[in-house]
């Protein structure tokens, strides 16, 4: 790969000095070795250090990068800069307040987050060496237990949008079905009546954004529904 | 004064059930209510009123009517609780939404038993 100039038009806003947000076009040229979005707004960062983003791993495991990149929620450390239409559009996460530029304020979501107790119930006395599960019932948290709380898919979800004080959002129902299928916990009935609410779960109309973008390929959608078959399961 | 949010009013469950239930009943009616249509032996009022007249068209038909509604009722209650903020307004809505396909529901009665 060659060295390339590339368009961006990057939302700034900083509440100190700007009275609205605005778009700002900028262009940096990049290295051959400059693959991922992350490396151009790095680049762009050591030009212009007033460009605020977050960014710690840069290899799609801390979920710290997070933004809207033409239109679409991603991770600016796993997303090809050369497989983006020009010029770039990077906005904030949409559907949380921004605090700066791309940087918003996460509080909303890891309030959702707690809220669905994300740690493992169980008062029965600990066995010797540890609580032991067979390979299928280890088998049952793959694709439940990979998720980083990037807030890829709940700040994607119109639901969210509109109630992020009340709907738990996919990220969090993902991590509440986590430790619902976990054989190792005691506390699936309270952990289903804490869901039972026309809010807290049932505004997912199943509209799938999530899936779309989740950077790790989950499904919260499928855990949705499995809460929901459980519900129904208990109920009928 | 700061007003707590307040989640865990604990249902939900039956009237996702029902809302599904009642959309399979009312694709299922509309098919075979199609096929009656199809095989009426000429479209005017008083076949209509024959088919109509049969009990078994008006209690299915009944049904549908009551599945629309309460179908109508989930997802236009939905609608409020997704977009109207303010708790007096969509109690409002939810009201008024609520007498109106009751309204709709008893009409439909009227004219079914008209027939």
């Amino acid at each position: 790969m060659s060295k390339r100039t590339v368009q961006f038009k990057i939302y700034r806003y900083d509440p100190d000095k700007d009275e609205a947000p605005y778009m700002q076009d900028i262009e940096v040229e990049l290295d051959p070795h400059d693959v991922k979005l992350l490396d151009a707004l790095v680049k762009i960062k050591a030009k212009d250090d007033s460009l605020s983003f977050r960014r710690s791993c840069r290899e799609g495991v801390c979920g710290s990068d997070a933004m809207n990149v033409n239109g679409t929620n991603a991770l600016a450390c796993l997303t090809d800069v050369d497989s983006l239409a020009q010029p770039i559009v990077l906005r904030p996460l949409p559907g949380l307040p921004v605090i700066r530029d791309l940087i918003v304020d996460m509080t909303q979501f890891f309030k959702q987050y707690h809220s669905i107790k994300p740690y493992l119930i169980n008062d029965e006395p600990p066995p010797e060496r540890e609580r032991l599960q067979t390979p299928e019932e280890r088998e049952e948290l793959n694709g439940l237990y990979e998720c980083i709380l990037c807030a890829c898919c709940s700040t994607a979800c119109p639901s969210f949008w509109w109630n992020p004080d009340k709907f738990v959002g996919p990220s969090g129902l993902l991590n509440a079905y986590r430790f619902i299928a976990d054989t190792r916990d005691r506390a699936t009935n309270e952990r289903l009546d804490n869901l039972e609410d026309p809010y807290r779960l049932f505004r997912c109309h199943t509209i799938m954004s999530c899936v779309h973008v989740c950077p790790k390929s989950l499904n919260p959608t499928r855990a949705i529904g499995k809460i929901k078959d459980l519900m129904v399961r208990r109920a009928v | 004064m700061v007003k707590p949010i307040v989640v865990g009013a604990h249902y939900g469950l039956k009237d996702w059930i029902v809302q599904r239930a009642t959309a399979i009943y009312m694709a299922l009616f509309s098919l075979v209510f199609a096929f009656c249509l199809l095989g009426l032996p000429e479209f005017s009022f008083s076949a209509w009123t024959e088919l109509f007249s049969a009990a078994c068209v008006r209690f299915f038909g009944f049904l549908f009517v009551l599945s629309l509604c309460y179908h109508a009722w989930i997802g236009v209650r939905d609608i409020w609780m997704d977009y109207v903020k303010p708790v007096g307004v969509r109690l409002a809505l939810h009201l008024i939404t609520f007498f109106l396909l009751a309204g709709y529901a008893g009409w439909a009665i009227r004219i079914l038993w008209r027939l």
